[in-house]
């Protein structure tokens, strides 16, 4: 009956699209894209875009990008063009992208809610729910892995599992470049990108300027990062007890939330629960088979952690506080009996007390950074309305 | 022959030893002068190896800031600049001093037995935590703390000396992502994972330390490069371990050396944390290599040890972790020159146990190896009892080819850099910072031509077209000027000398 209804629901819905891509049209007509670069890049020759940091001035062990304040970043993904990039930032809003209309990939990765959605599972176009939470894309210019279970080793092939996972935007390939070959806007928009390549819209250049925007977002001015920088004061001494606890040996929070960007980029299991009624998810386990790897996810950054409860994979905890008590409750806790799980060694028993929960609390608060917030575009070239994590929340209601 | 040994070698032997004794006394206590006042320019190392950046201690180019019994050693931290000295005199400090700048020297002032110590009353996560580079810590006891006695997170050209270390905890000396350091003439004991553990590290030394009554004496986890040397480990529930641990962002360990070390009984009850790695070092062992590779066992005394003298393994022996494909697994290239190795053995435990009697064995060999790898060799395996399952293979080591007698040091001999540009002019390096810092921040709100939401750079440029300075100072405590933007936010946390570097690139940028 669900699955009938949402049939049902797909037709309506890319009829109205239909109308509404015919009315907007010509208003599309007039979109370009930008020649400069977004903050956080310097134009170079070559119309590239490559990223400046004062983290650059440091080094960092085996280039890794993991270890103290004056450290280094890890390798990271730029030096795509300022159309490249902006053609992405369309493509990211633009609900069309999905099966029928109803979500982007802004839906789910919100600006205004630190590129999350503020759920614990994540929605689908269709109104399905998922089985993870959607993790917030600051600052993925320099991630190695991809997805909860680190299963896709680009943007680009991790892209793919959104655009097409029936619980997410439900699309497929085929339709998807129907779609967007059908939008004239889009001809035109992605003639400008990719000048040297008159050809149709193909895929590789839909996730070539997925990539190229989604990496453009950078998260490294907090004041955390002013602290790291040398400025003492832009920390409070509760934070800076918080920081203290946050790196000690005792919480051993750093240990996986590594600085810079506050991951070590492992997986690590750590055997958080499930919300009420969810079976265990097994994590790596699926990708790899390794049954060692059951329950593993891979460490999250916490940059901007304070926009994206709720927290874990699957939004266990809605809170900070809630999140890091876990910690402190007991190696195992919340696991079943006799469930079969590595728990990463750094799970232990640390007895933190409330006030030292409270003062992570205050840390981690120090790491917000969105100067450097895109803009979401006013127009999209498909002639649809941007839709928010909240819009599309108003919007599932009423179904 | 055997009243010979009594009446003639015997009384010889005890002789030299009392000679040996007598001046190993005068050495390590010599005849005191009247009143000896310790300062940073007395500090000097006592290093026997010679060469490396950090031989020569670094001597207080700045001021020394003194703390007494009553102060805060963080106080005076803070109020320190890069490369001075903070000079502790004896006393009981309980606090945590973090270190998050450059360049300073922590220098206790022991005082006729009389230690600066820094209590954690078992309430006190760590004592000592240090973020910056160029950082020296001499000279304090540490005790009772929870976490670790002194922490580094990827400080560079760290020097750890001098320092009486019990019961703190987790671990005692614990640098993390640090390249170019050196442990030495420390004491440690009654920690519950290693008393030295030097992690995910570059070009460290570990000499001349003591410890003993911890889980693991002395731990090489996924570090390049590292000498552990004249150490006198004991009474641990292992000694020394060279370990690859899984499921960490630096994955490899090579390049070894441990050399001119006591690791003799070392049989303590492993009493680590239920679900850390050190658990499963089963009590009584000398020498643990895991997954390690190149590493050089040479000339050590590897004595009374219960279980097994050197322990060669590959990352099976961690069962209780989860596999990780960027860790290979198994030790390759293990090198074993000559040891004096005797009485090892005769009470095995644990995992050491069961593949001892799966080899129809009750007694613990010298040396044993679980049977994975590649390369490695022993100089005189008939000296030996060995262990070797699963068909490990040695070959016979080349004493010449491995001769480690050149190698003073695996520090490095520059310090390491702290900073990506070291070598550029001082206009270049000036350039590169406003660069990064124009990109990195200003554009946040400034773009050339187009106004965001502060106003463009060309209309700076107007503005200020010859005058940096006046950027450099406006930017640090801004007015409100243009009714039609928002307040500019201080740029105060950036320095005086970073504040002028974007200022002039400012001036130069032209899209």
């Amino acid at each position: 009956m669900i699955r009938i209804a949402s049939a049902f629901f797909t037709f309506a819905s890319s009829l109205a699209l239909l109308a509404t891509q015919s009315v907007l049209a010509d208003d599309a007509d007039s979109l370009t894209l930008s020649d400069t670069c977004p903050p956080g890049f310097q134009w170079v020759a070559g119309n590239a875009c490559e990223l400046r940091s004062l983290y650059q001035q440091y080094p960092s062990i085996q280039s890794q990008g993991v270890g103290g304040l004056k450290t280094g970043l890890p390798s990271y993904r730029d030096g795509f063009s300022p159309q490249e990039i902006d053609l992405g930032r369309y493509l990211f809003f633009d609900p069309v992208l999905s099966v029928n209309g109803q979500q982007s990939c802004a839906t789910c990765h919100d600006p205004d809610k630190g590129f999350a959605d503020g759920r614990g599972l994540a929605v689908g176009a269709t109104g399905e729910v998922g089985t993870r939470s959607a993790p917030s894309l600051w600052n993925v210019a320099f991630l190695e892995k991809f997805f909860w279970d680190g299963r896709a080793s680009s943007l680009e092939e991790q892209m793919t599992g959104p655009l097409y996972a029936l619980n997410e935007m439900a699309n497929t390939p085929d339709n998807l470049l129907r779609t967007l070959n059908g939008i004239p806007a889009y001809q035109r928009l992605f003639r400008l990108a990719y000048p040297e390549r008159e050809d149709d819209i193909t895929l590789d250049k839909v996730y070539r300027a997925l990539a190229a925007f989604q990496t453009s977002l950078i998260s490294l001015n907090s004041r955390y990062d002013q602290y790291a920088h040398g400025y003492a004061s832009a920390l409070t001494p509760n934070e800076i007890e918080g920081m203290n606890v946050f790196r000690s040996f005792v919480a051993r929070c750093a240990e996986c939330h590594t600085p810079p960007l506050f991951t070590n980029q492992q997986i690590a299991v750590i055997g958080t629960p499930e919300p009420v009624g969810m079976a265990r998810d097994i994590g790596a386990q699926g990708p790899t088979g390794d049954a060692t790897q059951r329950g593993g996810f891979k460490v999250p950054s916490l940059r901007n952690i304070n926009l994206t409860a709720p927290y874990m994979h699957s939004g266990k905890y809605d809170s900070l506080w809630d999140a890091s008590e876990f910690y402190t409750l007991g190696r195992g806790h919340a696991l079943a009996e006799g469930e079969p799980i590595y728990l990463h060694w750094h799970i232990w028993e640390p007895q933190l007390t409330d006030t030292e929960i409270d003062r992570l609390v205050d840390f981690m608060g120090t790491l917000t950074d969105t100067l450097f917030t895109p803009r979401i575009p006013e127009q999209l070239p498909s002639g649809l309305t941007p839709i928010s994590a909240d819009e599309f929340t108003r919007r599932l209601n009423q179904r | 022959m055997k009243r010979l040994l009594r009446w003639f070698v015997y009384p010889l032997v005890f002789i030299a030893i009392g000679i040996g004794i007598t001046q190993g006394y005068l050495y390590l206590f010599p005849p005191k002068p009247a009143m000896v006042v310790q300062t940073a320019g007395d500090n000097l190392a006592r290093n026997v190896g010679g060469a490396g950046s950090l031989a020569v201690p670094t001597l207080a180019q700045g001021t020394i800031v003194e703390v007494r019994d009553g102060d805060s050693i963080q106080q005076a931290v803070l109020q320190a600049q890069p490369g001075d000295t903070v000079m502790v005199y004896p006393g009981t400090y309980s606090e945590t001093v973090y270190i998050d700048k450059d360049d300073i020297v922590l220098l206790g002032v022991v005082q006729e037995g009389r230690w600066p110590t820094l209590d954690g009353k078992k309430e006190l996560n760590d004592a000592i935590l240090y973020s910056g580079s160029d950082i020296t810590i001499d000279s304090f006891k540490i005790t009772n703390y929870k976490g670790n006695g002194i922490m580094g997170q990827a400080g560079n050209n760290f020097v750890i000396r001098n320092n009486l270390i019990i019961d703190t905890g987790v671990y005692g000396i614990f640098p993390q992502f640090g390249t170019n350091g050196l442990i030495e003439h420390n004491i440690l004991t009654g920690i519950e994972d290693a008393a030295i553990y030097v992690g995910m590290c570059d070009n460290v030394d570990v000499r001349h330390n003591e410890v003993f009554g911890n889980v693991a004496g002395i731990e090489i986890e996924n570090t390049r490069h590292a000498l552990v040397e004249n150490n006198y480990v004991y009474d641990n529930a292992g000694g020394i371990l060279a370990f690859i641990t899984p499921g960490l962002p630096i994955k490899t360990t090579y390049d070894v050396i441990i050399r001119d070390n006591f690791v003799v009984n070392n049989n303590h009850v492993n009493f680590a944390a239920k679900g850390s790695i050190v658990a499963n070092v089963p009590q009584g062992t000398g020498i643990l290599v895991l997954a390690a590779d190149d590493v050089i066992i040479e000339n050590n005394i590897i004595s009374g040890n219960d279980s097994v003298g050197i322990g060669i393994t590959d990352l099976s022996l961690i069962t209780d972790v989860s596999k990780d494909p960027g860790s290979e697994p198994n030790p390759d290239r293990v090198v074993i020159l000559d040891n004096i190795m005797e009485n090892n053995g005769n009470n095995p435990h644990g995992i050491l146990k069961d593949l001892i009697s799966v080899a129809f064995q009750e007694k613990g060999p010298d040396i044993m190896d679980t049977g994975k790898g590649t390369g490695k060799c022993i100089a005189d395996q008939n000296r030996y009892r060995t262990l070797f399952v699963l068909g490990a293979d040695y070959g016979l080591c080349d004493r010449q080819q491995y001769a480690t007698d050149g190698i003073f040091t695996m520090t490095l001999p520059e310090m390491a850099p702290t900073e990506i540009i070291q070598d550029v002019s001082a206009e270049d390096f000036e350039q590169e910072l406003g660069m990064r810092t124009y990109y990195g921040v200003c554009t946040g709100c400034h773009t050339y031509s187009v106004r965001m939401i502060g106003p463009s750079v060309k209309s700076i440029q107007a503005l200020y077209f010859d005058d940096p300075q006046g950027i450099a100072e406006y930017i640090n405590s801004p007015v409100k000027k243009r009714e039609e933007f928002p307040e500019m936010p201080p740029q105060n946390y950036l320095t005086e000398e970073t504040r002028m570097a974007v200022a002039k690139y400012m001036l130069q940028v032209s899209k």
